[in-house]
């Protein structure tokens, strides 16, 4: 397979780590934009996920709206927005957040929602307000849950960003992709994808790591003697 | 929609080849992931193996995971076959897990009934288990569904013709009306898919109630990505 050997030549030359073009810069950029789209989403889901999940309120509209945007094609979004904003980085981070809205939303809904009622009751009978009750009971026992909307809302960003590289003015690892089809250039394609699968594999399993520390530091359950 | 009425034959070639491009992986991926999901159900260790490797598989970007295939199966660069290919495995990462549930919602009480009553293995295994599965399989199905035809999309950046096509066609010529027609047609073949999997489901299973489907597919949309 010429293709390989010719993928870990593009590997092994130094042209390819340093500069603006190089791994790291690129690798940088990519994560860059991932934690920026992520901070915004999180901002507006989290909140709105923590009241529903508490108030039970609007439910309906938590599972339809996740559905409905679920439904989107992030390209035809992407395309969309920057023919209105023109060639820059706004279009890219529009629809990526866009995209990272729903997994948080649904993790902090979802989380909230699998705490026991009873738990609850209890927590509000010995005189907690409702402001103690979601922060010392309800998010400690779902933070799995919303861990695991903070992993699936990156990953998808992370993959999203990557086609996002369509568009001129984000660079980002896609560009690799992209630029390397425009020029039939198939080992640097090959390489990026590579570099853009070992870093989606790696952030998932620091975010598994995270759920895990989140399981353990959440406090013990309490079994019910009925 | 003067656009779209001067363009009628192309947009409707481009949603045939969407359909195409859809309705293979989410079959597939079906009929796949229900042995690999029922064997799983009922070997312990082999489940956690096999939902972590989907898992891992679910993890890996869509553009990349086109890009890459070419080396790994030898297809061409620009071949269809990469995105069957690898929205079938992505439809069967989700569906193992799916079907993995769906088996474990079955009641051993009703399965050990079924022996006594003189059920042979298979026979119990179709008319017993995979009827009773069968409304968290079709929860499940729905997620894969409505997944897959958004990400068909994303082929369009490799040249495979589809609907995503008008994006980056209506992207290159400055054209919205283009752009929007691929994204509604494509929330609007979603939609159709979704649909026709809760008919088919309801025609096979009269019996199931409408709640537990709407409380499974919520569950697998926190848990899908991309």
């Amino acid at each position: 397979m010429s293709v390989v050997s010719d993928t870990i030549d593009w590997f092994s030359d130094s042209t390819h780590w340093s500069g603006d073009d190089g791994v790291p810069h690129r690798l940088v950029q990519h994560l860059g934009y991932t934690s920026l789209t992520i901070a915004i989403a999180a901002a507006v889901a989290i909140p709105i996920g923590l009241w529903i999940g508490h108030t039970g309120r609007l439910r309906g509209l938590a599972v339809v709206s996740s559905g409905a945007l679920r439904a989107l094609p992030t390209l035809g979004v992407l395309t969309y927005a920057s023919l209105y904003t023109g060639i820059g980085i706004k279009a890219a981070i529009f629809t990526l957040v866009l995209l990272a809205i729903p997994p948080l939303l649904a993790g902090a809904y979802a989380g909230l929602e699998s705490v026991d009622r009873q738990t609850i009751d209890a927590a509000r009978s010995i005189g907690m307000t409702e402001w103690q009750i979601l922060t010392k009971v309800e998010v400690p026992l779902a933070l799995p849950l919303i861990v695991g909307g903070f992993r699936s809302s990156t990953l998808q960003v992370v993959a999203t960003a990557t086609v996002a590289a369509y568009i001129p003015g984000p660079g980002g690892l896609g560009r690799y992709l992209i630029d390397g089809l425009a020029l039939r250039d198939y080992p640097q394609v090959v390489a990026g994808s590579v570099v853009v699968i070992v870093l989606a594999l790696v952030l998932d399993g620091i975010f598994v790591l995270l759920q895990r520390l989140a399981l353990r530091n959440r406090p013990a359950p309490v079994r019910s003697t009925v | 929609m003067t656009w779209l009425q001067n363009n009628t034959d192309k947009v409707v070639d481009l949603l045939l080849s969407h359909l195409w491009l859809s309705a293979l992986p989410i079959v597939l991926g079906f009929v796949i992931a229900l042995p690999i999901g029922w064997y799983a159900n009922r070997h312990r260790r082999i489940r956690g193996v096999l939902l972590s490797a989907a898992g891992v598989l679910y993890t890996v970007p869509s553009l990349a995971f086109f890009l890459i295939l070419p080396s790994i199966i030898g297809t061409g660069f620009l071949s269809p076959a990469n995105v069957v290919v690898a929205l079938t495995i992505y439809a069967v990462a989700i569906m193992v897990r799916s079907a993995t549930d769906a088996f474990a919602s079955v009641s051993p009480a009703v399965l050990d009934a079924a022996t006594a009553t003189g059920f042979a293995a298979a026979g119990r295994a179709f008319r017993v288990e995979l009827p009773l599965a069968g409304p968290v399989l079709v929860a499940g199905l729905r997620v894969v569904a409505v997944s897959t035809v958004s990400l068909v999309s994303v082929g369009a950046l490799i040249g495979v013709n589809n609907l995503g096509s008008l994006f980056t066609e209506g992207y290159r010529t400055d054209n919205d009306a283009e752009i929007l027609t691929g994204v509604i047609g494509i929330v609007i073949l979603a939609l159709v898919f979704d649909g026709l999997i809760v008919l088919v489901g309801r025609l096979l299973m009269p019996w199931a109630t409408a709640s537990r489907t709407t409380g499974t597919s919520l569950r697998g949309l926190a848990r899908a990505r991309r």
